[in-house]
């Protein structure tokens, strides 16, 4: 059961799972970044940076290039540490069966 | 069926954080032209020096300048084709040229290589030329090793073989312009041939 429990509920979505893929590698992302690696549409990217927001898995500054406003994502620690047991916690069930 | 999904998870995880922080771009065909150039750089320095009257490299003749110049000459068509063909090949994949991993890429290369750079200019300065060839080998391979964090291919592999020879080359400093030709020339046409099949041809 242990096993499953690490399962990160917060995780369990592709984009979500992809998100934190790209900033676990990267300093920072923007959100345009974001939204060509991924593939997804603008409303869809914001509802899950939203949600990883919302656990504190994901840090979000706002600023403002020029004119532009622009968006940038990188992990928290807790984020960090939660993405990378639920990776471990991926691996064992694997290896389980 | 549930841990299908999971390694489908895992592949995708590793596919986007190569693609979000490798630059994928570099050429082959470039590595193949920055060895041809190092060789036709070579052979006429090699003609230059052997034709003239001492038959070697004095350190401040004319015919050291124009070596000089000829090795300038051979790294500035190397990087303007490197660029060329990195660019062309950024735009027919629809990558961007210029973002951060690029940028990472460019600053983990140079730092090893502007140092090396520096510090050769230097020695040059206190008539210690004798290492050269092989300062010029290990820097080079040095940066290659630490760029190749930020860049898939193989380049990390042409770093190693460069640090490799240079340290031979230390310690056979006579063979230096030999060596020059082996890690410039040689290995760049291997490497960038290597490269070519595996990652631009189709």
């Amino acid at each position: 059961m242990s096993i499953i429990n690490n399962i990160n509920k917060a995780f369990d979505h592709r984009i979500r799972l992809g998100i934190m893929s790209i900033l676990m590698v990267n300093e920072y992302a923007d959100f345009n970044m974001l939204k060509e690696l991924l593939d997804v549409t603008d409303g869809n990217l914001a509802s899950h940076t939203k949600a990883l927001e919302n656990v504190e898995y994901i840090k979000v500054e706002k600023q403002f290039i020029g004119r532009k406003p622009n968006t940038r994502y990188s992990t928290t620690k807790l984020g960090a540490l939660e993405f990378k047991k639920h990776i471990d916690a991926l691996e064992k069930l694997i290896n389980k069966q | 069926m549930e841990s299908k999904d999971y390694l489908k998870d895992i592949s995708e995880i590793k596919d986007l954080m190569n693609k979000s922080s490798r630059f994928i771009s570099l050429s082959g065909l470039s590595g193949i032209l920055a060895g041809i150039y190092a060789l036709i750089g070579a052979t006429i320095a090699y003609w230059l020096v052997t034709t003239s009257v001492r038959g070697y490299l004095i350190l401040d003749g004319t015919i050291f300048r124009i070596c000089f110049a000829i090795l300038l000459g051979v790294a500035f068509l190397s990087i303007v084709t490197g660029i060329y063909l990195t660019t062309k090949k950024a735009k027919k994949n629809n990558e961007k040229i210029w973002d951060s991993s690029s940028k990472r890429l460019l600053f983990n290369f140079l730092v090893p290589l502007i140092t090396g750079g520096i510090y050769i200019l230097i020695i040059l300065n206190q008539e210690r030329y004798g290492h050269t060839a092989a300062l010029m080998l290990i820097f080079y391979g040095l940066a290659l090793v630490s760029a190749s964090k930020y860049s898939i291919g193989d380049i990390k592999y042409l770093g190693f073989t460069e640090i490799i020879l240079g340290l031979i080359c230390a310690l056979i400093p006579s063979y230096g312009f030999w060596f020059w030709v082996l890690g410039f020339g040689v290995m760049h046409i291997v490497y960038g041939t290597w490269m070519y099949f595996k990652y631009d041809k189709n």
